[in-house]
Parts: C-alpha cells; sequence; structure tokens
C-alpha cells in the first residue's frame, strides 16, 4: 500500500553518523555528489563507494535499506543504463550487433559507469534522510539559507512550510486510504478500466481529500495563530543546532577523500591504466 | 439462518516484515439474518479490522469469510457485489462526501451497481425519507450542511444500495446529543422497517444496551464472546476486566453492592434500576 514508501524516511539512532550536525550533513552530502561527478575513471568511483559503505557501517543503517532506496528508481537506472548502451558510437567494431542495434566497448563502460554513479549517488543521498530528522532537516535549511535574509528572501517561512508538509505526508496518506475504503464500500471501481475511466473514479477520492486536506491547513493555522505565532523574527528554538569539533573533522575527511578522488583522476591516466 | 460465517479469520498487517502485528486472531462467529448485533472492544481490539472482511476490503491472511453461506473469497464471486450486499458505513463517514449535490452523492452507490434512472430515483428519495432529510435538501451542497446531517445524508448514501446487512462504525460519534439520538433512532428504525441485518460498532454501552439485542466483544483481536446483551452485561467484572466499559447505570448499582445494597446484577437501563431501586425501598 501508500505506507511502505522508505525513500526519505528517518531511522532513529545514536550513531556518530546521526549526532553529526545536520547542516554539516547537508555541507557534506554536496560535497560527496560533487565527488561522484568529479570521479572521472572506475579508481576514483570505487574510492568514492567504498567511503560511502565505510560511512554506512558507521550509521549502524542495516545494509538491506540500501536496496530498499534503490527499488523505487529502478525504472530510472534501466532507462540510463539502455540509453547509454545504445547510443555510445565508439570507435573500432561493434561488440554486439544484432538488426539495427549495435553495441560498442564505450558504450558498455559508460554505461556502467553511469550506473554505478546514479546508485551512489541515491544511496548517499538516502542515507542523509536515513540518519535526519527531517525537523532537523529543515532546521539545516533554515540555517543555510539564512544569509538570504539580506535580499528579503522569506527564508523561515520556507523552513516552516517545508516541515509542515512533511509532517502532514503520513496524515494525508492515511487518510487517503480511509476515503478509498470508503468509496470502493460504495461500489468505486478504482483499479480497473482505462486511464481517462480511472482518472474520473479519483474524483470521488480527490475532492474529499481536498476538503480535508484545506479544513486541516485552516484549523492549523488557527491553531498558530492562537499562540500568537507570526513569523521568524526573534523566535528561539528548543532545539540548537550545534557544530563541535566532530563536524569539523568529518569535514576535514570528506575533503581528503575528495582529494584523494581528484589526484586518482589526474594519475591513473598517467599511469596508462 | 446465518447470514454471514466467520471460520478462524485472521489477519497480520505488514505480514512478513518486522512490524507484522495480528490484528484479528483466529475469529470465528455467526451472525443470524435481521439480528441487531452491537460490536464493543477498547481501541485497538480489531473491532474496524474485523468489519472489514465483511464486505471484502480487507482479505484475511487466513481463514474463511461466508455470506449467505457463500465464501467471497472463492473465485466465481464478484468482490463488488458483495460490497453492494453488505453495506458499510465508516467511522466520521461525512468525509466521503464530494458531488455537487446531496441527491447525486446519495446516488453514487446506486449508480455504481448500473441501476435505472427511475430505480436510482426512487431509492434516493427513500433513503433520504428514512434518514430524516428534508426534499429540500437533496438539491443543497453536502458541504453546506450541518454535522449531523451531513452524517445522515452518508449513512443514506449506503442505504440507498439496500444491503442486506449494514455496518456502521460508531455512526454517532462526534455528534451532539440531539444529533446522536436521531442518527441511532432513523437506524433503529431503518432496522424495524426492513429487517434488515445490522452490526453497529460502538464505544456508548448505554447506546449498545439500547439498539442491540446481540453483543459481540472483541478483546487483543481475539472474539471475547458473541451472546444476548443481557447475559454480557450481566458478567460486568469480566467486561470491566478487559478495560472496557459498563453503562454508567451499572457502575451506580456495582457502587451500591460495594456499599452492601445488592439490586442485582443485570441492571443496565435507567428504567430497570428505577423498578429495582423502588423496589428495594419498599
Amino acid at each position: 500500500m501508500l505506507k511502505d514508501i522508505t525513500i526519505g524516511q528517518y531511522f532513529p539512532g545514536n550513531s556518530i553518523v546521526h549526532r553529526l550536525d545536520s547542516r554539516f550533513k547537508i555541507i557534506l552530502d554536496i560535497l560527496y555528489v560533487v565527488m561522484l561527478f568529479v570521479a572521472s575513471n572506475f579508481y576514483s568511483l570505487a574510492v568514492a563507494g567504498v567511503f560511502m559503505l565505510i560511512i554506512y557501517m558507521l550509521s549502524d543503517i542495516s545494509f538491506k535499506l540500501i536496496f530498499k532506496s534503490l527499488r523505487p528508481i529502478f525504472p530510472i537506472i534501466l532507462f540510463t543504463c539502455l540509453l547509454n548502451l545504445f547510443f555510445i558510437k565508439g570507435e573500432g567494431s561493434p561488440v554486439i550487433s544484432f538488426w539495427i542495434i549495435n553495441i560498442y566497448m564505450e558504450g558498455l563502460t559508460t554505461s556502467l559507469f553511469m550506473t554505478i554513479r546514479i546508485v551512489f549517488l541515491i544511496i548517499g543521498m538516502s542515507l542523509l534522510t536515513y540518519t535526519t530528522s527531517p525537523i532537523a532537516l529543515t532546521d539545516a535549511i533554515e540555517s543555510l539559507f539564512s544569509p538570504l535574509k539580506v535580499i528579503r528572501f522569506p527564508v523561515h517561512e520556507l523552513a516552516m512550510m517545508m516541515t509542515i508538509a512533511l509532517r502532514f505526508i503520513p496524515t494525508l496518506i492515511e487518510e487517503t486510504d480511509k476515503i478509498m475504503a470508503a468509496q470502493k464500500a460504495r461500489g468505486a471501481n478504482l483499479d480497473t478500466g482505462g486511464l481517462i475511466k480511472k482518472a474520473k473514479a479519483l474524483v470521488p477520492v480527490l475532492i474529499p481529500l481536498f476538503v480535508s486536506a484545506f479544513k486541516r491547513a485552516n484549523e492549523l493555522a488557527l491553531a498558530m495563530e492562537c499562540r500568537c505565532y507570526r513569523g521568524g523574527e526573534g523566535r528561539t528554538r528548543i532545539k540548537q543546532l550545534k557544530s563541535g569539533i566532530k563536524d569539523y573533522i568529518a569535514l576535514v575527511v570528506f575533503a581528503a577523500v575528495l582529494a584523494g578522488v581528484i589526484l586518482l583522476n589526474v594519475y591513473i591516466p598517467i599511469l596508462g591504466l | 439462518m446465518n447470514v454471514i460465517e466467520l471460520k478462524n479469520v485472521s489477519y497480520k498487517y505488514s505480514a512478513g516484515t518486522p512490524f507484522e502485528h495480528t490484528a484479528v486472531d483466529n475469529v470465528s462467529v455467526e451472525i443470524k439474518k435481521g439480528e441487531f448485533c452491537g460490536i464493543i472492544g477498547h481501541t485497538g481490539s480489531g473491532k474496524s479490522t474485523l468489519i472489514q472482511h465483511l464486505n471484502g476490503l480487507i482479505k484475511p491472511t487466513s481463514g474463511e469469510v461466508l455470506i449467505d453461506g457463500k465464501n467471497i473469497w472463492s473465485k466465481d464471486v464478484n468482490i463488488r457485489d458483495i460490497r453492494f450486499k453488505v453495506g458499510l458505513v465508516f467511522q466520521y463517514s461525512e468525509h466521503q462526501l464530494f458531488e455537487e449535490t446531496v441527491y447525486k452523492d446519495i446516488a453514487y452507490g446506486p449508480t455504481n451497481m448500473g441501476l435505472d434512472k427511475e430505480e436510482i430515483d426512487s431509492r434516493v428519495r427513500q433513503a433520504a425519507e428514512d434518514m430524516g432529510l428534508k426534499e429540500e435538501l437533496l438539491e443543497r451542497s453536502p458541504f453546506d450542511l450541518s454535522g449531523g446531517q451531513k452524517r445522515r445524508v452518508a449513512l443514506a448514501g449506503v442505504m440507498a444500495m439496500k444491503p442486506e446487512i449494514l455496518i456502521l462504525d460508531e455512526p454517532a460519534a462526534g455528534l451532539d446529543p440531539v444529533g446522536r439520538e436521531k442518527v441511532l433512532t432513523k437506524i433503529s428504525d431503518y432496522h424495524e422497517k426492513y429487517g434488515t441485518t445490522i452490526l453497529l460498532v460502538s464505544h456508548s454501552m448505554e447506546d449498545i444496551v439500547k439498539y442491540s439485542k446481540t453483543v459481540l466483544v472483541m478483546n487483543k483481536g481475539k472474539l471475547f464472546c458473541h451472546e444476548d446483551t443481557d447475559s454480557v452485561f450481566s458478567r460486568q467484572e469480566e467486561i470491566l476486566g478487559i478495560g472496557l466499559d459498563v453503562p454508567q447505570i451499572t457502575k451506580i448499582i456495582i457502587r451500591l453492592r460495594e456499599l452492601g445494597i445488592n439490586l442485582g446484577n443485570d441492571i443496565y437501563t435507567i428504567d430497570r434500576a428505577k423498578e429495582r431501586i423502588l423496589n428495594y425501598l419498599k
């Protein structure tokens, strides 16, 4: 059912990765993405991959979850893989050739390289959401974007909107399940028929869902106003984001690995491997 | 004749994952045609999961669900036909309203049944009347009605399908006393009028005592008992023991008994209590 979505799910824990400052984690995650895109050969990519696996081990997140987070984007991976495989023309003669399809050695390697890169990318990004609570993430985003306040960008409001949106995802999923069951009990046919018929059948689900979402939004806004909410100015937090020595160490480690990846990029071609 | 029969029905949520949880545990029960059965149980005792088995919204992990003596999951049964036969009204059923007018919303179920226009029209008007909705309300938007009216529109929407069995999950929850009384009386009248088998889930023991002839008690996913209302509430200690409530008047009688005034253990309506207290005073 709708409840079985793992992407973006948080698994509470107390590992070193969980305890890192969420602002640093976002920056480190961006660094990791940079690392993946800088890596231009299999050796440097392997270093980035092994590095991520080590972090996974430190985070106490089970390896099973890696596969679980990959499952929903499997079609995208497959698509990239096939596209690269069929459309990259190499020098020399094709490795496999039949009908109008020619597969070259270059196509094979690029396709493999791209697939690995996407897989690592997803794994790296999921680790961030696995080990950081949504609230800590939005707080971090608010903090990282706070310089934009100078140009009157509503940073706090944006972060609050994100927090509320995240908070209501499970509620709305539950609500959808309930409304679907209620309409099925009245003989709604939600699963069969063509595309247009299916879309039409969704109307009895979507209208009550929107009605209740608007009602909830209205009630929440009222409740916030009753408690004198008027934006971010002068607000303090119950949980302060604190960076410590471990965050800087993590930053240094990431920078070192990034440097290693760049060095491998440069030296492997020189050595002619 | 048994119109509903459950044979060793079990249901597990998220089976095969670490979050596995048995909501209904080996329940076997028989409901007779025309029975008005109250279903009580603590929050999370599996009442809601159990009733969703009866119209095939949930498929049991193991066991059989028989409606009119036929297994609803056998290959030659169309599950949609079962849903028209077994009307299910969820908690806060007014949340399912979606049409522009009350009329169209009540007509949604009958239209899904594929009935002709005249039949739909007569059913909609009849169901509205049975639920005490005035003719002029039919052309209004359901979103403009009061809470109690919305609830009755939702009920009428299911009744218009003329189900043989009507299952109601907390039909009076969250309504004011007048609204509660109205909804429950209408349901009771409907039962009298058509002889429909009714299953009523409720947390209010007063309502259960007042309307249902038999009571089905669920406890931690298991069937605790299914007996006549009289015999269930004469087991007050057991009922209180599994964390359920008894009618308020019964609590007073129990307290009186503790103080040494024994009026009997079959008192759960105010009328009977009045009678016994007067007798005692004489």
